[in-house]
């Protein structure tokens, strides 16, 4: 090989200078910048939008009950890891997710204690005492607001009027009476009674769909606006920090299932999609197939079991919403399929590259 | 004005190849002292067939291939052999290491070259010709070459891929050498294929290497170099590996357990080609390599031309190292490298790199895992990395076996991206070690 260029190699008697440590261990020796904590600012980044249209339909008992239940949730989150003799956690800032997911799924007239009740559960019962973050097996939200169901079920269905708005979103706000200041007749309660009662008529609810999509119907604090939840989703969809599979799974299985059952007779009328449409803005089918089933420790990691946990949750929603005795069913729809997920994913083993089918 | 070419999966780590891809390789001088490790190959280490006190000149055999996988070893220097004994080793192992001591003569064995008849040569010819040079791959895996170049006759190779991807961060051999002797390189490809019986022969290079896939356009579209085609490939890490690359450029997947040759593909690096090239045109057994020292606190970043056996301590001294701050000397890149216990270990034939970095991994995780499944969609090879780490982890062996586990090839990828800084090749490294003790435990007991 060629001679030229040599090197100076320096005086061989100058050793440099000690070396203090050096660290040994397995490569990679490189990380990315991505952290957990920065993946959890971006989910609360993405809420922001439906906590402010919650403000602005709800006023300020939205953002107490928000806030309250963050501080819980933060407070929770470190008195149980010094129960529990853990090092401090609060700085991943999951607790504020779960706090804020806590208060997007309580009425905002709910009194602030109970509020508080509920984000501790979420945070003390369904996570910390399962190992903290990453270890619980149910959504820490969810489980929040179930117990809330069981435990003030009249506080948790008593729904205030919008601002802009009627409760049921049937109605705009100029003919809705002072009567329905405060009832648990929301959306999904109308819709319900209207097929309980043989009464449906499709067109009655087509003017609700436009109120659904802002968000100026009764409803738990951050459900309601259609819009702003999205906003959020495709946000956390196009920077990859949630898979479109669940969501888009999940929304497509209770459209197609409602629209199977509309109540029209028909398939390929307009009014035939409006009893789905209807479905899928109201209640808290965005805010769960955005936000809640999308939650990756209670979810499957495979692609194939993300599929079929969207469908799942969207195939029991409808159950519950369809033949429950209880209008919103979102909630325990993702309960539900967070305990099979493990399930699911045992048996959806991606196929690697150069996968070969093995016989016999 | 290219096609690029590239695979699914991977990561784009910062590439950080500025400081040393401009820079001429320098000839660095024969060490007073150098050490030589019989085992720098995959497969058995060489067998020693010189002792102490034995003159040796450069080129000499010193280490003698113990088996078809295995590879010969050459000295250095010329000078007198003054151990073989265990020696610190890149990989943190003592392994036996010829020790010579140079008389500064560089007095060199009479090699006996092939030279510009090898087109007439036999297959044969080349091949023993190769494995007495002691090639190995010298992209990091040193699988020895003759054995890729002799694959059964019922697995006809009809694709050869030289592979020019230098995927990962830091290290400029690869380009340097794809600059400076294109022509010695394309003719080490030329020379592959014919062994290799191969129709097509393709060498593919990232496309952020602009100056090296000019070099080897301006050749290629020669008729001189008639029968090697460029590809140009998308700047991914790991677009270097076997299977990545393969995959990129014919779109053809290595079934799993199985080789290259099992789909009629044979890849070899480009310092592989011109270390062939070497041997057969002009009798250069591989004694020296490029490397290229590079990193934090290294003043004189450069790509050098060293001698196999010197020590890394050295290498670094000459490039004005302050390792004051360093956390870490690597042998090899920041992905798939080896961190160095000992400044001792020498330039063996796949050092590629010697890098030091002062800042660097966090010994213990940050965070606990979240199931978020970015390490799923950065796996090349489609593994579910953060399910194989909490197998090892809970000591499931079945389940991280029936989750490909063996599958792996500890690119890093998965540990590269992972916000919860989880550890994550460590798991894999263990869990294989695991593996083969219940496989040896089951093959005992019956």
């Amino acid at each position: 090989m060629s001679t030229e260029n040599n090197v100076d190699t320096g005086k061989p008697d100058e050793k440099p200078a000690a070396i203090p440590r050096l660290h040994l261990s397995s490569s990679p020796h490189v990380r990315s910048s991505l952290s957990v904590k920065m993946i959890m600012l971006v989910v609360i980044i993405a809420m922001v939008p439906s906590l402010v249209t919650s403000i602005v339909f709800f006023g300020i008992n939205a953002a107490l009950v928000t806030a309250v239940c963050i501080v819980a949730a933060v407070g929770a989150e470190y008195g149980a890891n010094l129960l529990l003799k853990r090092g401090q956690t609060i700085g991943d800032l999951s607790a504020i997710v779960t706090g804020m997911l806590v208060a997007f799924n309580l009425p905002p007239s709910i009194p602030l204690w109970i509020a508080a009740i509920g984000s501790v559960f979420a945070i003390v019962v369904a996570k910390m005492v399962f190992g903290g973050l990453g270890c619980n097996f149910i959504n820490p939200a969810l489980a929040g607001r179930a117990f809330l169901m069981a435990s003030y079920p009249a506080q948790m269905t008593s729904f205030s009027t919008p601002n802009f708005g009627s409760i049921s979103g049937l109605t705009d706000a100029a003919s809705s009476s002072a009567v329905d200041a405060i009832s648990s007749a929301t959306p999904l309660t109308a819709i319900q009674n209207a097929f309980a009662d043989g009464s449906y008529v499709a067109s009655d609810f087509a003017t609700a769909l436009k109120n659904l999509f802002y968000g100026s119907v009764g409803g738990c604090v951050g459900e309601t606006s259609a819009l702003a939840l999205l906003i959020g989703g495709v946000f956390l969809i196009a920077i990859k920090a949630v898979d479109i599979r669940i969501p888009a799974a999940f929304i497509l299985t209770t459209f197609a299932l409602f629209w199977l059952t509309n109540g029209t007779g028909t398939y390929f009328t307009v009014d035939s999609i409006i009893t789905p449409t209807f479905h899928i803005l109201a209640g808290g089918l965005f805010l769960g197939a955005f936000f809640m089933a999308t939650d990756p420790v209670t979810s499957p990691i495979t692609p194939r079991g993300r599929l079929i946990f969207g469908v799942g949750c969207g195939a029991l929603t409808f159950v519950i919403r369809k033949y429950g005795g209880y209008p919103e069913g979102v909630s325990y729809a993702i309960l539900l399929m967070n305990l099979v997920a493990p399930l699911i994913e045992r048996y959806t083993r991606p196929k690697i590259y150069g996968e070969v089918k093995k016989h016999g | 004005m290219f096609k690029k070419f590239t695979f699914r999966g991977g990561v784009h780590p910062n590439y950080c190849k500025s400081q040393t891809e401009q820079m001429k390789t320098e000839v660095f001088p024969a060490p007073p002292i150098v050490v030589i490790p019989l085992s720098q190959h995959i497969g058995a280490p060489a067998r020693a067939i010189v002792g102490k006190g034995d003159r040796v000149l450069v080129g000499m055999a010193i280490g003698e291939a113990s088996g078809h996988v295995s590879a010969a070893i050459h000295s250095s220097v010329s000078g007198t052999v003054r151990a073989v004994k265990p020696f610190a080793h890149p990989s943190g192992h003592l392994t036996e290491a010829v020790e010579i001591e140079n008389d500064g003569t560089d007095e060199t064995v009479e090699f006996e070259p092939i030279g510009a008849s090898w087109r007439e040569a036999a297959q044969g010819e080349l091949v023993r010709k190769i494995a007495a040079s002691g090639i190995v791959g010298l992209g990091g895996a040193s699988f020895p070459t003759h054995v890729k170049l002799s694959p059964p006759t019922n697995k006809p190779i009809d694709t050869l891929i030289i592979n020019g991807a230098e995927c990962e961060p830091y290290l400029t051999d690869d380009h340097r050498i794809m600059v400076e002797r294109t022509e010695d390189v394309i003719n080490g490809a030329l020379m592959l294929k014919k062994i290799l019986g191969a129709a097509e022969a393709y060498i593919g290079i990232e496309d952020n290497k602009q100056d090296a896939i000019n070099a080897v356009y301006d050749r290629v579209v020669t008729s001189k170099f008639d029968g090697l085609k460029l590809t140009v490939l998308k700047s991914k890490y790991p677009q270097g590996g076997e299977k990545q690359i393969i995959d990129a450029i014919t779109k053809r997947k290595v079934p799993t357990g199985g080789l290259p040759m099992d789909i009629g593909c044979v890849v070899q690096n480009v310092g592989t080609a011109l270390a062939v090239f070497e041997a057969i045109m002009h009798g250069i057994p591989l004694y020296q390599r490029v490397v290229t020292v590079v990193g934090d606190g290294v003043r004189s970043p450069k790509n050098l031309l060293v001698r196999i056996g010197t020590p890394a301590r050295t290498l670094l001294e000459a490039c004005n190292a302050d390792l004051t701050d360093a956390k870490k000397v690597i042998m090899g890149g920041p992905m798939m490298g080896l961190a160095l216990p000992d400044l001792d270990a020498p330039v063996i034939k796949s050092t590629s790199g010697i890098l030091v970095l002062n800042q660097t991994t966090e010994p213990v995780r940050k965070y606990p895992c979240i199931n978020c499944g970015i390490c799923m969609d950065a796996c090349p090879i489609r593994l579910v990395p953060s399910r194989l780490a909490k197998f090892v982890e809970k000591n499931n062996i079945e389940d991280a076996i029936s989750w490909n586990l063996m599958d792996c090839m500890e690119c890093g990828s998965c540990a590269y991206v992972c916000p919860a800084k989880i550890n994550l090749v460590q798991f894999y490294k263990l869990g294989k070690i695991r593996v083969r003790e219940k496989r040896a435990a089951e093959k005992k007991a019956g």
